[in-house]
C-alpha cells in the first residue's frame, strides 16, 4: 500500500521523529473509521457480543443443565430461545458456545499472526532463493488438504481444544504470509526505501522504520478478517465431528446438533445458525471499515 | 512460457514425494490400526490380513514398494474414456483398500471421483456466474445503491456459511415446499441445491474480490486514456478494465478450487452425496491407510494441477508478471 504520510518519508537520522503528532496514518484512518457508520455499527455489535460472551454466562443458567422432563420446548416465557433435546436452555448454550468459538478464533489468529508475519516478511525481505525455498514451502502446505492434517493431530494428542488452536493457526498463517510477503516485496521496491538506501540506512532501521510500518495496515486488516475465518474454520471441523468435543460447545457443534433436529425444533437451528451470522457479519464488517480506513489509496476519492 | 511450465511440472515431483511420505509415515504412527475394531479378529485371521497388506514387511519396504507402485508407468490417456482407471491409464496403483478388502482404491476413486468433480464444476459455474457480475456491476455503480444492495449481498454470502445455507435450504425448500428432495443424487434436479450451497459461498468472495480489482483498476490511467478516446462505456469495462480487475479472483480461484473441494466434504454430509469427499473422511477415521493415501494424493495433485494453471492465467493476463 502506499501510503502518503510524512512519517513514512525517511527522515534525516539525527532528528528524532516527532511523537504522533498533526496528521498521522492512524489519526487519519481512525477519523475516517468513525465516519463509516457501518464498520462503527459493526464495532458496537462486536463488542456488544464480546461482554455477552464472557460476562453472560455469570448471569445466565449453567451451560450444561438439563432438565430431561422439559424436553426440546419451542422459545418461551422461562427459556427465551427453548431448550434443546436434553432440556438444556438454548440461550445459555449459546453464550458458552460463543465464549468458546469466539476464542479459538482470537488465540488461533494471534499463533496464525505470529508465523505468517516473520515468515512472511523474513521471506519477502530476503528475497532471492530464499524467497523461492520459502513460498515454494507455503505452497506445498496450501496443497495439503488440511483436514487429514487436522484429524492426524486431533488422534495424536486426543481431542483438545489447544490443539484446535494450533492446527487453526498452522492452517491460517499461509495467507498472512503471502499478504506479507507480498507487502514487503511492492513496498521494498517502492522509490522511498531506494532513496533510504542510498541514504545509507542500515538494513534494521530500512526494515522497522520504512518497510513495518507500510506493512501494518493490511496486517490488522487481515488480522480483523482471519477471526472471522478462523471461527469458521473451527464451526466448518465441528460440523464434521472434528472440532470442539462435549461437554464442552462452540457455535458449530450447536448449528451441526440443530441441523440434525432441524424437521422437529427449528429454533435449534436457526437461533444459533442467526448468531453465529451475526458475529461474522459484525466482524466482517468492522475489518472492511479498518480496511478502507488504512488503505489510502482505495479511499481517496 | 514451456520452459516454466516444465519446470513447474518437475517442482510438482518433490512436493508430491513430501506429501506422499509425510501422509504415510503420520498415518502409522498414529495408534490404533485398520483392524482395530470392536469385534476383535482371531490372531489366524489377523496374520493372514497383515501378510495380504504385507504389513509384516519393515516400514521402508512398505513405503518404497508403495511408492513403487504409485509411480506411473504407462501413458494411455485414452483407456480413461471407459471410466476413471488411473492404473490402465497410467499405471499408477492405490492398492486394495484396508476397510473394503475386495476393492481397491483406485475402483472406489473412479467410482466416486467423478460425482465430488460434478458438484466441484457446478459449484464453481454458480461462484463466477453469480460472482463476477455482482463484483462488477458493484464497481462500476460504486456508492451507488446498486453498489450497497451487491455488497451487502456478497457479504451475506460469506456469513451465511455452507454448513449453515445449507440445512436452511432444504428446511425451506425441501421440507416445507417440497421442491426438491431433501438428499441424494439422482436426477439433474438434487444437483441445484448442493451446488447452489457450495458455490454461493465462493461467489461471494468473488464478488467481493472483483469490485475491488475493478475500482482499482478503473482509476488508472489507461482507463481515462480509453475514455478519452472515445471508447464506450461497455467497451471500457470488458475490454480494458476486466483484464486487470480479475487478477486477484484469479489467484484467489487456485485457494478457492481447493476449498470447493475440500468443501464438498460438508456438503456431501448434508445432502448424502456419494462423493470421494465423504469418503475421505471416513476412511480416516477409519485408518483405512492406502484409501487415506489415494485420495490425500488425488485431492493435492488436482490442486497442485489447478493451482498450475491459474498461475499461467495470471501471467497471460498480467504480462508485467512475467514467468519468473
Amino acid at each position: 500500500m502506499v501510503s502518503l504520510s510524512p512519517r513514512n518519508l525517511p527522515s534525516p537520522p539525527p532528528v528524532p521523529e516527532p511523537a504522533e503528532g498533526g496528521h498521522s496514518l492512524w489519526t487519519d484512518a481512525w477519523r475516517r473509521l468513525r465516519k463509516n457508520r457501518l464498520a462503527v455499527a459493526g464495532g458496537i455489535v462486536v463488542l456488544t457480543l464480546f461482554l455477552l460472551y464472557f460476562i453472560g454466562p455469570f448471569f445466565s443458567q449453567h451451560y450444561e443443565e438439563q432438565n430431561l422432563d422439559l424436553g426440546a420446548s419451542p422459545p418461551g416465557a422461562a427459556h427465551w430461545l427453548g431448550t434443546d433435546t436434553l432440556g438444556r436452555d438454548l440461550f445459555a448454550r449459546l453464550l458458552y458456545g460463543g465464549q468458546i468459538s469466539l476464542t479459538v478464533g482470537l488465540i488461533a489468529t494471534v499463533v496464525a499472526l505470529a508465523i505468517g508475519v516473520t515468515y512472511g516478511a523474513t521471506a519477502g525481505f530476503s528475497g532471492g532463493k530464499t524467497d523461492t525455498v520459502m513460498m515454494r514451502i507455503v505452497d506445498i502446505m496450501y496443497a495439503l488438504p488440511f483436514t487429514i492434517f487436522v484429524i492426524l493431530l486431533m488422534v495424536f494428542f486426543g481431542r483438545n481444544i489447544f490443539l484446535l488452536f494450533l492446527a487453526i493457526g498452522a492452517v491460517e498463517w499461509l495467507t498472512m504470509a503471502r499478504i506479507v510477503r507480498g507487502q514487503v516485496l511492492s513496498v521494498k521496491r517502492m522509490e522511498f526505501i531506494e532513496a533510504a538506501r542510498t541514504l545509507g540506512f542500515g538494513r534494521r532501521r530500512i526494515i522497522f522504520r520504512h518497510i513495518i510500518p507500510n506493512v501494518l495496515g493490511p496486517v490488522i486488516v487481515y488480522t480483523t478478517l482471519t477471526i472471522p475465518s478462523v471461527m469458521l474454520l473451527e464451526a466448518f471441523l465441528s460440523f464434521l465431528g472434528l472440532g470442539v468435543q462435549p461437554p464442552m460447545s462452540s457455535l458449530g457443534v450447536l448449528i451441526k446438533n440443530g441441523a440434525d433436529s432441524m424437521e422437529e425444533y427449528w429454533w435449534l437451528l436457526v437461533f444459533p445458525a442467526a448468531i453465529f451470522s451475526l458475529t461474522l457479519f459484525s466482524l466482517n464488517f468492522l475489518g472492511d471499515g479498518l480496511r478502507d480506513a488504512l488503505d489510502v489509496r482505495a479511499s481517496k476519492d | 512460457m514451456f520452459r516454466f511450465i516444465g519446470r513447474r511440472i518437475l517442482e510438482t515431483i518433490p512436493v508430491m514425494l513430501i506429501i506422499i511420505t509425510g501422509t504415510f509415515f503420520m498415518q502409522r504412527f498414529v495408534p490404533g490400526g485398520p483392524f482395530t475394531a470392536e469385534k476383535a479378529v482371531t490372531p489366524e485371521v489377523l496374520r493372514n490380513l497383515e501378510a495380504y497388506y504385507h504389513l509384516n514387511d519393515p516400514l521402508w519396504k512398505q513405503y518404497t514398494d508403495y511408492v513403487w507402485d504409485l509411480c506411473p508407468k504407462r501413458f494411455h490417456p485414452l483407456a480413461l474414456a471407459n471410466g476413471l482407471d488411473l492404473k490402465a491409464a497410467f499405471g499408477i496403483d492405490f492398492r486394495p483398500s484396508f476397510k473394503y478388502p475386495n476393492r481397491t482404491v483406485n475402483e472406489i476413486i473412479a467410482d466416486k471421483l467423478p460425482v465430488s468433480l460434478e458438484l466441484g464444476g457446478w459449484s464453481l459455474l454458480v461462484a463466477l456466474g453469480l460472482g463476477l457480475p455482482l463484483g462488477i456491476l458493484a464497481a462500476v455503480k460504486r456508492n451507488t445503491w446498486i453498489d450497497y444492495v451487491c455488497s451487502s449481498l456478497a457479504m451475506t454470502g460469506i456469513c451465511v456459511p455452507t454448513f449453515v445455507l445449507g440445512p436452511l435450504l432444504v428446511l425451506a425448500f425441501a421440507i416445507h415446499t417440497g421442491w426438491f428432495e431433501a438428499s441424494g443424487w439422482y436426477s439433474p434436479i438434487d444437483r441445484v441445491l448442493p451446488c447452489l450451497t457450495l458455490g454461493n459461498f465462493y461467489a461471494a468472495y468473488i464478488a467481493r474480490l472483483t469490485r475491488g480489482g475493478m475500482i482499482e483498476v478503473l482509476h488508472q490511467d489507461y482507463i481515462r486514456t480509453a475514455r478519452a478516446k472515445g471508447a464506450s462505456e461497455a467497451r471500457i469495462i470488458l475490454h480494458h478494465a476486466l483484464r486487470g480487475g480479475l487478477l486477484p479472483v484469479v489467484s484467489f480461484l487456485g485457494p478457492a478450487v481447493a476449498g470447493i473441494l475440500t468443501g464438498s466434504f460438508v456438503i456431501e454430509t448434508i445432502f448424502q452425496i456419494p462423493g470421494l469427499g465423504r469418503e475421505f473422511v471416513n476412511s480416516a477415521f477409519n485408518r483405512d491407510y492406502t484409501m487415506v493415501l489415494g485420495t490425500v494424493i488425488l485431492y493435492a495433485g488436482l490442486i497442485i494441477v489447478l493451482n498450475l494453471v491459474v498461475d499461467i492465467v495470471q501471467v497471460w493476463l498480467n504480462p508485467r508478471l512475467k514467468f519468473e
